[in-house]
């Protein structure tokens, strides 16, 4: 019998993690000399108080809600997806393959065939990782840390070398055909007079990656698949007990993992910068972690975590405009919030347990 | 590539190698006593900031040391809390400690000294500098022997040859000490270390401390003696490339002095990219040199050359049976 009512599990024990991550930022910002208060109303009116804002903030978000995907199935299979960053490198790689050198008629098979070709990079980066850890037991976190490094050098090694523009000294491809220019929402949102989201790089991928949830969601939850998952992540004996082959499990889950990773890629690459640039994924593949711990692994509670960390993202570069603080101190947040949601969460949840079961026990 | 480059390379791969060293055998303490550690990378970049700050600030690169020192402490005590008191997933801590201290040293350095997340540079008593070994100068003209004497071994700073002590010293706790064994066992069967009546909270935490010990002398190393104060990111994956080690040693700290030096070697290469070329007429990619350790290590993971089998209890919190 579970010791904690479900609303409990799922919305409290969030909600004071984030808290006590809250204030230790809020200490953090102090002990540099800046209004915590202050910094908070500056976030909140850069990032929401615009359309431009807005359309920065569900940008970030977007990148977000794939890589918090890809790093949610890893769990449920109970592993750990750190190759979110190279995977995404990698998906990147394959957009710009896709736009590059097929010559699509319309945006609309530009997407698909950039998003399959973005899906299939990244699976095709998570494999060997997934087959080393399904056929030789070597742990999934350090070879896909390892992989990460490797396909930030094989990205450079191509950008500096054969995907470059020839006579041009920037580590960059070229950029991206008319045709495959994703509508942004300026484009989409545009009627009347005023002008919406003005410059900013929010695009349609955010409605792909909102499908990719609710996808993910049918998946986990709805399908035989979701469920051997599931299953192979709460007791591996007991899933091969039932029949369920934990080499399928990891390659399929590390493969979805991968594809969804890779996926971000028409965001960033295909829907804003239109070219591959060095460094395109900025961390996005590491905040994924985040991103997932704090929405439990469900893809609703990720695409909420992905927002506050879209929010935090545009909030945090206004920061870094207007006042002394820099940028950096997202990672600080992004960092408290891992260890809080993630790696102390006992020191949440035992406390609170106690306080549940004595309640309990008084009723009774 | 001609007797004096040759020199020159290994003297390069020993000054490279030894953050690597340091951080590798901090790992290696953790390991062994079932505590995962990929927050190395972390605690040798907080290391390397608090380092070169109290040294810039007080003058005395000792304190800086300790200030390292104690930095790496502090994130190894944190992710003790969250791995042993707490019983949190080792591996989210390490990524957390990385995370908190790639962004704290950059808001931190920002705050105090204004110069876009460096600290200033060092110089003279505030930085560790390199020391002549007896007989250097006089011995210099020996040949072969005296060259090797005088540039490879002599003239590094004093960490480099604490960095080498530690590996036989390593070694010699490990194998040799009660602790050592203790050390060991809890990281191979915790329950068994319990029933024996040792106590397997106090023997992580001891291990992860030491850990932390060593991540902060690696990291102080890096902004003190390596280069001369702290620049963002110095760390440039180190803490990752002597987890590769740890994994290439197979856990054994004779065998991560030579997985250190290979891949200290590798660095130091891929920043001579002209020695390469000619000697072996072609370009070689100083992309692909960064990186072969850790293609190197995949392969060793892969089961090419040999297992590689990790403690058997890491990355298991051990919770006391009732």
């Amino acid at each position: 019998m579970d010791v904690m009512p479900k609303w409990a599990d799922v919305i409290l024990i969030p909600l004071i993690s984030i808290l006590l991550a809250a204030i230790l930022s809020a200490l953090v910002i102090l002990a540099i000399g800046e209004n915590p208060w202050a910094a908070l109303k500056l976030m909140v009116s850069g990032a929401l108080g615009s359309t431009y804002g807005w359309g920065y903030t569900l940008y970030y978000a977007t990148n977000f809600i794939f890589t918090g995907l890809a790093v949610s199935i890893a769990f449920h299979a109970r592993m750990f997806n750190i190759g979110g960053e190279g995977q995404a490198v990698l998906g990147g790689l394959g957009v710009a393959l896709a736009c590059l050198f097929i010559p699509w008629p319309h945006w609309t098979l530009a997407l698909l065939g950039a998003t399959l070709m973005a899906a299939l990079f990244g699976a095709a980066w998570a494999a060997i990782p997934a087959f080393l850890q399904a056929k030789r037991g070597s742990h999934i976190v350090i070879t896909t840390i390892m992989f990460n490094f490797i396909a930030a050098a094989l990205l450079n090694y191509l950008l500096i070398g054969a995907l470059k523009v020839p006579g041009s000294m920037e580590p960059a491809t070229a950029k991206f055909p008319e045709a495959t220019h994703l509508p942004s929402f300026q484009d989409m949102f545009n009627w009347g007079d005023t002008t919406f989201f003005r410059g900013a790089p929010a695009n349609i991928t955010f409605f792909v990656g909102l499908a990719a949830c609710l996808a993910l969601w049918a998946l986990i939850w709805k399908t035989r698949l979701g469920y051997e998952i599931r299953s192979f992540g709460h007791s591996e004996s007991a899933a091969k007990y039932a029949g369920i082959s934990p080499t399928k499990i990891i390659m399929v889950a590390m493969l979805i993992s991968g594809a969804l990773a890779g996926m971000m890629a028409i965001n960033n690459v295909q829907g804003e910068a239109e070219r591959l640039v060095l460094n395109a994924v900025e961390g996005a593949g590491f905040i994924g972690i985040a991103v997932a711990l704090m929405g439990r692994s469900h893809p609703f509670g990720v695409l909420l975590a992905a927002l506050l960390f879209g929010f935090l993202y545009q909030g945090g570069a206004e920061l870094a405009l207007w006042t002394s603080i820099p940028r950096e101190l997202i990672i600080v947040i992004q960092a408290l919030v891992i260890l809080f949601t993630g790696a102390l969460d006992n020191m949440v949840r035992m406390p609170l347990e106690r306080l549940f079961l004595s309640m309990r026990r008084a009723r009774t | 590539m001609d007797f004096a480059t040759l020199l020159q390379m290994l003297d390069a791969t020993m000054r490279l190698a030894t953050p690597l060293l340091l951080a590798c055998l901090a790992g290696l303490y953790s390991e062994r006593a079932g505590i995962f550690d990929i927050g190395l990378e972390g605690k040798m970049l907080a290391a390397a900031f608090l380092s070169a700050a109290i040294a810039a600030v007080s003058g005395s690169v000792w304190l800086g040391l300790l200030a390292g020192i104690g930095a790496s402490m502090v994130l190894s005590l944190i992710h003790g809390l969250a791995s042993i008191t707490f019983r949190g997933n080792q591996l989210i801590s390490g990524v957390a400690i990385n995370f908190l201290a790639a962004g704290l040293t950059v808001v931190v350095a920002q705050s105090w000294f204004r110069q876009g997340g460096r600290t200033p540079q060092l110089s003279g008593d505030a930085r560790f500098n390199p020391i002549e070994l007896p007989f250097a100068e006089a011995l210099r003209e020996v040949p072969i022997l005296g060259p090797i004497y005088y540039e490879l071994i002599s003239g590094h700073t004093i960490l480099v040859y604490v960095a080498l002590l530690m590996v036989p010293l390593t070694w010699w706790i490990l194998y040799r000490t009660r602790f050592g064994l203790r050390l060991r066992a809890v990281g191979e069967n915790p329950a068994a270390v319990d029933t024996a009546g040792v106590s397997v909270i106090w023997l992580r935490f001891a291990a992860v401390g030491i850990c932390g010990l060593l991540c902060g002398i690696a990291g102080s190393y890096l902004a003190t003696a390596l280069q001369a104060g702290f620049v963002k990111d110095m760390t440039a994956g180190r803490g990752y490339i002597a987890l590769a080690a740890l994994i290439f040693a197979k856990w054994r700290p004779w065998y991560a002095l030579y997985a250190c030096l290979l891949f200290g070697f590798l660095q130091a290469m891929s920043l001579r990219s002209d020695v390469i070329e000619r000697m072996i007429g072609f370009q070689v990619n100083g992309q692909f040199l960064d990186v072969l350790p850790f293609i190197l290590t995949v392969v060793i993971l892969a089961g090419f050359v040999g297992k590689a089998i990790p403690p058997r209890a890491g990355g298991e919190p051990y919770v006391k049976e009732r």
